[in-house]
């Protein structure tokens, strides 16, 4: 018995030597700032500039949480954020969903064109960013002699007249266009991969057994595929919006720094302003609006869940 | 529903890019089921029953042959145009559907004329539903129920369209023993009781044997023989045919024909008038033996098996070709377990002699071959 006992303590302190460069590595870069985040935020005004100039005591309260929702800036930021999410998360999905779908029923060029629909997936997001403003933008804008991207040159071969996408000057709406249409390319492949993954794990003799019962193509894709699917479907979903509300680098890559188009609507997000909040030492209050990113995503991702669960079949 | 197979056909193109070698899974494949007869294809695996059974589907297409159902030509019909009613071997019943669900399904998807109001199709699948004992489990999913439930709610949803013909494909394969012996009762009952003429695949003889009117015994594509399960049991054309069917399987022996009679490692074992000097294959049916002291035909005696109502004797031969000789006799006969040999006469009509080229039946005395028709 006594040799039992020990041999379990020597396996564990075995066990535990072997997760020790992880552990240490989660406390240092993973549990310490969440728990320095934390703290941060409850700690009234708190930022690092006071903190060099002697002033250490900090009083503990929300005074950062009221002063960053008081603040106009952060609403616009929490209102562009929403947007995005709301309008691209659903739009990503669907036509993730159609293209692999697409995808599984052709036969020649299939792996070709999975490697075409991967290639954002393995691209810098910045650089892509900077592809989309060259393909919106409007070289020499407001001389007399402009010279439009692809966008607005293949409207006009339908006869549209230029538009001001992301110029100065440029619409709140036309930069979120832009924006919605960035995100969702820059989102596709990832979902395309998980959805057609799933879709070439069903089993084949269900569309047999369809076919057999003479199933309209429409009624097999709503009553059979999206069903047997829906388990991906979720998780799509739910990392979808979670890279929703982090969205940030979409933004950059498009308009800059400033995340606004000259003379622009500011088109910044819940992360772009906890980073501008870092910019200027004001720890606290970056802390106080990661808890309410947190907070916010925790949320919606359990709505996600509970929804999930009611409608994923099996 | 007639359903008549003309020199069907499929050939599948090789794998392999560069070897040139297609697969013909069916050859030529030519006969008729009459209307309302429950039939099954019988071969061992890769003999390609399953494919005739999906191409009379219309899930595969023949590369060369046609398909009657009835008078119509439905070769070129894709499967939704031909009602017909699919079985799969894992039942393939949607899992995110009720049992409900599932077997409303085929007729939620008829339109036109056939259209269904929704009272008329609940009573159809209700109905349906019954007829495979499931009208209780209406509300449950596929994965909460036992694969026996399964497995009718498969045969109700295939039947709720009223199909003119039901396909079921290896249909007790993934049924325990005792389940199985239940369900092909099942299947008989619901054939004779719908009347719709059904094709089944198996690979397992007893099943085929038992419950069909007709057989079709296949190899390598080719159809051997076809005919009611007894006769073709009783009468095989060849020694494929005589090797798969039966439990215990028949026995076969090197053999000669020596002055009308047959020689069985130099014994004259039995009379085979009409037939001339040659060397054969010599297959015994395990009930073709009849132990007597002064038999014709001896054999080392290796175990006694006691049945109950049967005593199977286990013996060797050295002309023997099947690992064993096992041997079928009524319990009345009295064997010693400590004798080293036994001795058999032998029941001329249950033994077959065959060609030991071509291995086709040889006709001796009274034997005659089996008629072709059904």
């Amino acid at each position: 018995m006594k040799n039992f006992l020990q041999k379990i303590k020597f396996d564990q302190w075995k066990a535990w030597i072997y997760l020790s460069p992880a552990i240490v590595l989660l406390l240092i870069f993973t549990v310490w700032p969440i728990f320095n985040t934390l703290r941060m935020a409850f700690w009234n005004g708190y930022g690092l500039f006071k903190e060099l100039g002697g002033e250490l005591q900090f009083e503990f309260g929300i005074k950062n949480f009221k002063w960053v929702v008081g603040y106009g800036g952060f609403l616009d930021c929490l209102k562009n954020t929403m947007l995005l999410t709301v309008l691209t998360v659903p739009l990503s999905t669907i036509l993730a969903l159609v293209i692999a779908v697409s995808l599984n029923a052709i036969k020649p060029f299939q792996r070709f064109l999975q490697t075409i629909f991967f290639l954002p997936y393995v691209t810098n997001s910045i650089a892509i960013g900077m592809v989309f403003e060259a393909m919106f933008n409007i070289v020499g804008f407001g001389t007399s002699n402009p010279s439009y991207g692809i966008i607005n040159n293949i409207l006009g071969v339908f006869g549209v007249d230029p538009i001001n996408w992301i110029n100065a000057g440029s619409g709140y709406w036309a930069n979120i266009a832009v924006l919605v249409i960035y995100i969702v390319w820059n989102a596709l492949p990832f979902k395309i991969l998980i959805l057609l993954g799933g879709l070439q794990s069903v089993n084949k003799q269900y569309y047999d057994a369809a076919k057999i019962d003479s199933t309209p193509r429409l009624r097999v894709f709503t009553k059979i595929t999206v069903p047997l699917l829906s388990p991906m479907i979720a998780y799509v979903v739910i990392t979808g919006f979670i890279g929703g509300f982090k969205e940030y680098s979409s933004i950059v890559g498009i308009f800059g720094d400033d995340m606004h188009a000259v003379g622009g609507e500011s088109l910044n997000t819940m992360v772009g302003y906890i980073y501008k909040q870092l910019g200027e030492n004001h720890e606290g209050d970056a802390s106080a609006a990661a808890l309410i990113l947190f907070a916010i995503i925790f949320v919606v991702t359990m709505i996600n869940m509970y929804v999930s669960k009611k409608k994923t079949h099996y | 529903m007639k359903i008549v197979l003309q020199n069907l056909t499929k050939v599948f193109p090789s794998r392999n890019k560069k070897s040139n070698e297609e697969v013909v899974a069916v050859s030529d494949l030519t006969f008729t089921i009459p209307d309302g007869k429950l039939v099954g294809l019988l071969g061992p695996s890769g003999c390609g029953k399953s494919t005739t059974l999906y191409m009379i589907s219309g899930l595969q297409k023949p590369t060369g042959g046609q398909i009657f159902f009835g008078e119509d030509d439905v070769t070129s019909l894709s499967p939704e145009n031909r009602g017909v009613g699919l079985v799969f071997q894992n039942y393939a019943l949607y899992p995110h559907m009720t049992v409900k669900q599932n077997i409303l399904f085929p007729l939620q998807n008829l339109k036109g004329a056939d259209k269904l109001d929704k009272n008329t199709m609940l009573e159809r699948a209700l109905e349906a539903a019954r007829l495979v004992q499931i009208d209780e489990l209406m509300d449950r999913k596929p994965s909460e129920l036992s694969g026996g439930q399964q497995q009718r709610v498969a045969i109700a949803r295939a039947l709720v369209k009223m199909p003119r013909v039901l396909l079921l494909d290896e249909p007790l394969s993934n049924l325990d023993a005792r389940l199985r012996l239940q369900t092909r009762e099942e299947i008989r009952r619901i054939q004779r009781e719908t009347g719709i003429t059904t094709i089944f695949v198996t690979h397992d003889q007893e099943e085929a044997m038992s419950i069909s009117d007709v057989i079709v015994v296949m190899k390598l594509g080719v159809v051997q023989q076809i005919g009611k399960p007894q006769t073709v049991y009783d009468n095989p054309v060849n020694l494929f045919v005589a090797k798969f069917l039966g439990t215990p399987p028949i026995n076969v022996f090197k053999a000669n024909v020596k002055g009308g009679k047959l020689y069985i490692s130099g014994e004259a074992v039995l009379d085979v008038p009409g037939v001339c000097d040659r060397d054969v294959f010599a297959a015994i049916r395990p009930e073709g033996f009849v132990p007597d002291d002064n038999g014709a035909m001896t054999c080392s005696l290796s175990s006694i098996e006691v049945m109950g109502r049967d005593v199977s004797i286990v013996s060797k031969n050295e002309a023997m070709l099947t690992p064993t000789i096992r041997s079928i006799v009524d319990a009345d006969y009295k064997v010693s377990a400590s004798a080293q040999s036994v001795k058999f006469n032998l029941k001329p009509h249950k033994v077959f002699i065959f060609d030991s080229e071509t291995e086709e039946r040889i006709y001796f005395g009274n034997q005659t071959a089996p008629e072709t028709g059904i």
